[in-house]
């Protein structure tokens, strides 16, 4: 697992992190490397607990057991004040946008931007607008969540993790329920921020022709670890069953129905 | 050893509910203290909580007055003592009565309002959408809420206590021909204005429980709508319960016998 990014720098690792939601055992001692700069594609069945993977590197759920670090830094047992200023460097854009239904599109944007920054109203205006219109949603900034499609509130919430320019994005299903074009798009732009400075990218995702399209490395949760990692290449091509039912989207094999 | 658990169970969960709002409090305060106020969203909030609210507090305690006078007036004007019944409904209302019903109201509907609104947000991560834009749920949502309440509450009370007394007196006046002038003496002589001025400090109290109590049910909220029904209950009957729990103990202290 570590083969392929021992020459790399990583940006975030789990290490041997365990998760247990009541009595149900998410992870157990599991390890995964971010590197940085590179966009990490995390896939698995649904409910495999691929979206708390996104939550523990930002802090929003703290690991039962194990570390999380980013850099050097265990953020595991740090307090919430201290994350705050942490996930301010880590864009997050969820599964079902989770926009805020009471302020425009334009406002969920410029939120972050507006509370967290000295910049001028005109100079949000602009970096909101360019942002949005990168969405393919520019001409749609005064309108509410409610009053827009799924495709579109979607949209905006990846507009919304990327408007201020974070180091990290993690993206939780960022194309599931997209049509094509809008995919095409969305996964163009992932790739675009891969080229931006330190433009380090984690994907949960089950699209898999997105997937191969921008990964530079792909990690398979089964049953709470990682039991195979490595480049689009070394994905396809791995020898483990598990991995090549998963991508046949074959019925017939070990993972149980 | 089920009723054990079941009472471990309650015990524990007593102090932990009772233990987390304490925590909101405290960071609330603290955000109160830095001057990180959100001035447009609280003023925002003072319309939605405190302004629409004054029809029903005004109808609740005009009734109250009313009721009180039509009760008392004739057994005073019966017993020769009706210069007396503006004292008695005057002392009444602004002492206990308009502070602890303007609360209970408020609890109803702006506690109710305040819970089911985070609530809602909980369960469709925009609290968590929050966190991970750097923001703090305490001070973008809870504060506003929370200075609201103490600055509207207490304006609410005293148009309750201003009503309710001046409703008593025209029941008064109709029923038992007690004098305007004789029932606004009375009351002015029964009711130093100091008694008027606890009444409203005990009226702040009641604003911090609700706003605290309707903030953390909310915030507490798990699983979907049927969750979000049961934290605006528990708000609800929560801050009632306390209302008057306080409002006992307040009086106990504020007015010695």
């Amino acid at each position: 697992m570590t083969a392929a990014t021992t020459e790399r720098k990583l940006y975030a690792r789990l290490e041997e992190v365990s998760v247990r939601y009541g009595p149900k055992v998410v992870m157990q001692n599991l390890s995964l490397d971010v590197v940085e700069g590179a966009i990490t594609c995390i896939i698995g069945l649904s409910g495999a607990g691929k979206s708390t993977i996104l939550r523990l590197l930002n802090g929003l759920r703290k690991p039962d057991a194990g570390r999380v670090l980013l850099g050097d830094r265990d953020i595991s047992a740090l307090p919430e004040r201290e994350l705050i200023g942490i996930r301010e460097k880590i864009g997050f854009s969820f599964q079902f946008a989770a926009l805020f239904d009471s302020l425009s599109l334009f406002d969920n944007v410029a939120l972050p931007l507006q509370e967290r920054t000295a910049m001028s109203k005109a100079k949000i205006r602009d970096v909101v607008a360019e942002t949005l219109e990168s969405v393919g949603l520019g001409n749609v900034m005064d309108r509410f969540p409610a009053e827009l499609s799924g495709g579109m509130v979607k949209r905006a919430g990846f507009a919304r993790a990327v408007v201020a320019n974070p180091e990290c994005v993690l993206y939780d299903e960022p194309t599931t329920g997209l049509d094509p074009i809008i995919t095409h798009v969305l996964t163009d732009l992932i790739i675009r921020l891969r080229a931006r400075l330190n433009g380090t990218a984690v994907v949960v995702s089950h699209d898999l022709q997105s997937i191969f399209m921008m990964a530079d490395y792909v990690a398979m949760l089964f049953e709470g670890a990682i039991i195979a990692y490595g480049t689009v290449d070394e994905i396809k091509q791995s020898l483990n069953p598990i991995v090549q039912q998963f991508l046949q989207g074959s019925e017939v094999g070990p993972i149980p129905i | 050893m089920s009723v054990l658990e079941e009472l471990g169970r309650e015990t524990t969960g007593f102090f932990s509910y009772a233990g987390g709002a304490a925590m909101l409090l405290a960071d609330s305060v603290q955000f109160v203290g830095k001057l990180r106020i959100r001035v447009q969203e609280t003023i925002s909030q003072a319309y939605l909580l405190g302004v629409q609210s004054w029809g029903i507090v005004l109808l609740t305690s005009l009734c109250t007055g009313m009721v009180f006078s039509l009760e008392s007036a004739n057994q005073a004007v019966a017993y020769g003592v009706s210069n007396l019944v503006g004292g008695a409904v005057a002392f009444t209302m602004a002492r206990e009565l308009g502070p602890m019903l303007s609360a209970v109201v408020v609890a109803g509907r702006s506690g109710a309002a305040i819970s089911a609104e985070i609530g809602s947000m909980v369960v469709t991560e925009q609290i968590e959408a929050l966190q991970s834009l750097g923001l703090s749920p305490v001070r973008m949502l809870v504060v506003p809420r929370l200075i609201a309440l103490i600055v509207m509450l207490p304006l609410l009370t005293v148009i309750a206590d201003i009503v309710s007394i001046m409703g008593g007196a025209y029941i008064a006046n109709v029923t038992a021909h007690v004098s305007l002038e004789s029932f606004l003496n009375s009351a002015r002589a029964s009711l130093p204005i100091i008694d008027l001025l606890k009444g409203l400090l005990k009226s702040v109290v009641f604003a911090v429980i609700i706003a605290i109590i309707g903030s953390y049910s909310g915030l507490q909220t798990r699983g979907g709508a049927a969750g979000v029904g049961k934290s605006t209950t528990s708000a609800v009957v929560i801050a009632i319960i306390l209302i008057f729990i306080s409002n006992f103990a307040m009086s106990y202290i504020l007015f010695p016998q």
